[in-house]
């Protein structure tokens, strides 16, 4: 019985939150490995353009609720999602048009492209801190559990409870559902394909008369969809706040590094490894000790590795660790 | 430098003084002393990128520890903290830097495989356990003494100059350390795990109170200038300022900028005159050919690793430099103020724009971004309120545009870049 409680106790404030802040993880960091592993550069205005994405969802979710549109149990914002990923897309394949194609054509040094990526993230920022301002904005509707911790006691007669929120269902439904498509598409398709080809031998794949700008065209889509689904998720869990997007950068970009850049299924792994590391070091596991040790070894102190403060510290120190180690990441990834 | 790249500052120049004379002279010089330390700023960071081609993001990491080091150097001790607890947090930390050592050791003495791992597991965890042991009882007794005003350990209690150059070490042997782990990275991982570098150490002065009473901050930090009340009590000084035909407060502000302007320009002028004469010498010339061709240089016998941890820590020193002189301006230490968006890219934005690889370029760089910075927001709000003033008194969208104006400086300096990126790509004062 101990046993089963203790376990229960790390599901519910370990396993679950993890595993629904690694799906969100997921997505941004597969966004950011295939446009590195495409365009060849880092994508910094990565948060910021979840950002965008999510204001827009955020908007026509006010505008649906405002015309009494509801899906309930389900958030209204579902619903608002297409239009989302719409303007997202709109917003990215700008960019290219306007500032990344140049430097593709004259063949910049990465570095270059890098740089004009932190000038659209400054104005991305700018853009989304303009509309809709820099405060948190609370837009999540419908049911919020699918069974509380009481009902889930109620049900098992266990101590310890477990409670799951509609959001972190719909998160995790939604990421494997995405995640499955995108993979789908990468493996099996016409398309999917060229990219793949492009992304391992750029002259190559040229060579074979595969079109690059209808490539980086249908990553930016792909990208679209991955920053948007990605970010309103995170909304619906958390909140959204302009400069928590943006501070996303990081543990997204340590997932990716740290699976490998340019690998799509390392991105996933790291994703999940480092959203673990992040809620497991900074949780006080000492009522689960409490539950497996005999009452004679019990901890006295919270048994907390860090203060939660330190989560960007854990993935960065994952991420140098992991690097020390395999330079090019845990599955083998690109370095350009 | 040519007469267009010099007209480029006597522009500056001019804005400055236009600011002076539409706005107030003691904006003026408030933004003079910002565009001092931004120069700064942007000369270290052009040591790292400009001289080595090093894409380090974590220059906020630098700065914040430069202000830490205000606070280490020039505060008063607190006593009744050093006696509850001073032993343990030093005894506490001296435990967790030899776990570190001994598990480098046992890295280097012993073969690879299971058992080293087993050892260096032992070590890692066993040290982080006694660390927090003794760390943790220590920081509670530090931090329960007198905790409205102190609850931290206090400083040295030294003159507040000193602490400039405490800054740089500070943020030099941080620098030592960072670069030892992470300058192997290629580019771009380069920059992430500097950016989560610097994110770490201001997660540190947020948390350990003991240290710079973390969120709580730390003001009345001693200045190296008079406060402004003495002036204004001194009658000598206020007939002084009134034959300018300032009166008392405005004259004792604007004269106490004045002095703090001067202190800049002269630490300004002693790191340019450095930084030209590294530029120009046989190891600038180095650093330029590992920056260009790193194959070629080590085929030259040059020891690559070595040259970039030597130009990524002075540049990192440089910053610390400004960071401590930053938190003396203003008098107090806190915190939450480290944004990577304002202390991070908003220096490469000024690098960027001012021209990577040319000092002249970096400075020129550093005022003009600085100023555009300050009065995008001022410009911005005046042109919204012109726009908008046909729409009615009571108009939702008038109102929203006017709160957002703040916002136009990130668009401003995003677009500024992207143009000069573009456009200018050398930027404003190319490298020779």
């Amino acid at each position: 019985m101990d046993f089963l409680n203790a376990l229960v106790l790390l599901g519910n404030f370990v396993l679950i939150p993890a595993i629904s802040y690694g799906s969100q993880l997921a997505l941004g960091a597969l966004g950011i490995t295939l446009i590195y592993g495409i365009l060849r550069f880092s994508h910094f205005a990565h948060g910021d353009v979840m950002a965008f994405g999510t204001m827009a969802v955020i908007l026509v979710t006010w505008w649906l609720q405002g015309m009494g549109v509801s899906i309930d149990p389900l958030p209204t914002a579902l619903l608002a999602l297409p239009v989302g990923i719409a303007v997202a897309a709109g917003l990215l394949l700008g960019t290219d048009r306007t500032i990344y194609r140049f430097y593709r054509k004259v063949k910049a040094p990465p570095i270059v492209v890098v740089m004009a990526s932190l000038g659209v993230m400054f104005v991305v920022n700018g853009l989304v801190r303009f509309i809709i301002g820099p405060d948190d904005q609370n837009f999540a509707d419908g049911a919020r559990f699918l069974f509380t911790v009481r009902d889930f006691k109620e049900a098992t007669g266990l101590d310890e409870g477990l409670g799951l929120r509609w959001s972190q269902l719909i998160t995790i439904v939604v990421t494997l559902a995405v995640m499955s498509g995108l993979f789908w598409f990468l493996n099996r398709t016409r398309t999917g394909k060229s990219m793949r080809a492009f992304s391992d031998n750029e002259d190559l794949a040229l060579l074979s008369g595969i079109n690059p700008e209808r490539v980086v065209a249908v990553t930016w889509l792909i990208v679209a969809v991955l920053v948007t689904v990605a970010g309103t998720l995170y909304g619906l869990d958390k909140s959204f706040k302009p400069f928590t997007y943006f501070q996303l950068l990081l543990p997204m970009f340590a997932a990716a590094i740290l699976g490998g850049m340019g690998n799509p299924l390392g991105a996933v792994a790291g994703a999940y490894i480092i959203a673990l590391s992040e809620v497991g070091v900074t949780y006080a596991f000492r009522k689960f000790f409490q539950y497996l040790l005999p009452e004679s070894m019990e901890p006295s102190g919270l048994m907390q590795l860090l203060s939660t403060d330190y989560k960007f510290a854990v993935s960065f120190v994952l991420l140098v660790f992991v690097l020390l180690f395999r330079p090019t990441g845990l599955f083998k990834g690109q370095s350009i | 430098m040519t007469l267009r790249h010099a007209s480029y500052f006597l522009l500056m120049a001019v804005l400055l003084v236009l600011v002076g004379v539409l706005q107030s002279w003691s904006v003026a010089m408030g933004l003079l002393n910002m565009c001092l330390i931004s120069a700064i700023l942007a000369l270290g960071v052009n040591i790292q990128w400009g001289y080595a081609g090093l894409f380090s993001v974590g220059t906020m990491g630098f700065v914040a520890l430069g202000g830490l080091a205000v606070v280490l150097t020039s505060m008063p001790p607190v006593h009744e903290a050093w006696s509850a607890g001073g032993l343990g947090v030093l005894g506490g930390l001296a435990i967790g830097v030899l776990a570190i050592i001994a598990a480098v050791q046992v890295h280097r003495r012993m073969a690879k495989g299971w058992a080293r791992l087993a050892v260096q597991a032992v070590v890692v965890i066993g040290g982080f356990f006694l660390y927090r042991a003794v760390l943790d009882p220590a920081v509670d007794a530090i931090e329960g003494t007198n905790t409205a005003v102190a609850g931290y350990l206090g400083g040295a209690g030294m003159p507040v100059i000193l602490s400039w150059v405490v800054g740089g070490l500070l943020a030099a042997g941080a620098a030592w350390v960072i670069g030892k782990v992470s300058l192997g990275l290629r580019s771009d991982y380069l920059a992430i795990a500097t950016l989560g570098i610097s994110e770490t150490i201001v997660a540190i002065m947020k948390n350990e109170d003991w240290l710079s009473r973390g969120v709580r901050n730390v003001n009345g930090l001693p200045r190296p200038v008079p406060y402004e009340v003495n002036l204004q009590n001194n009658p000598d000084f206020v007939a002084w300022a009134q034959s300018f035909g300032f009166d008392a407060v405005e004259g004792s502000s604007i004269f106490v900028k004045a002095c703090y302007a001067v202190i800049f320009v002269v630490v300004l002028a002693l790191i340019m005159w450095l930084s030209e004469r590294a530029w120009n010498s046989p190891w600038g010339r180095m650093m330029r050919a590992i920056r260009d061709n790193e194959t070629a240089a080590k085929a030259m016998g040059k020891d690559v690793k070595k040259r970039h941890l030597q130009v990524f820590i002075l540049g990192s020193a440089v910053c610390g430099i400004a960071g401590a002189m930053l938190v003396t301006l203003d008098g107090l230490l806190t915190p939450a103020t480290y944004q990577p968006l304002r202390f991070t890219f908003l220096i490469w934005v000024m690098v960027i724009v001012g021209g990577s690889g040319n000092n002249w370029g970096a400075v020129l760089g550093g005022f003009l971004i600085w100023f555009l910075w300050i009065e995008v927001e001022p410009i911005g709000i005046w042109a919204i309120t012109n726009l908008t003033a046909a729409m009615p008194e009571d108009s939702g969208l008038r109102a929203h545009l006017l709160d957002s104006a703040a916002h136009v400086r990130l668009l401003t300096m995003g677009i500024i870049l992207l143009l000069v990126l573009r456009f200018a790509p050398r930027g404003l004062i190319p490298e020779r």
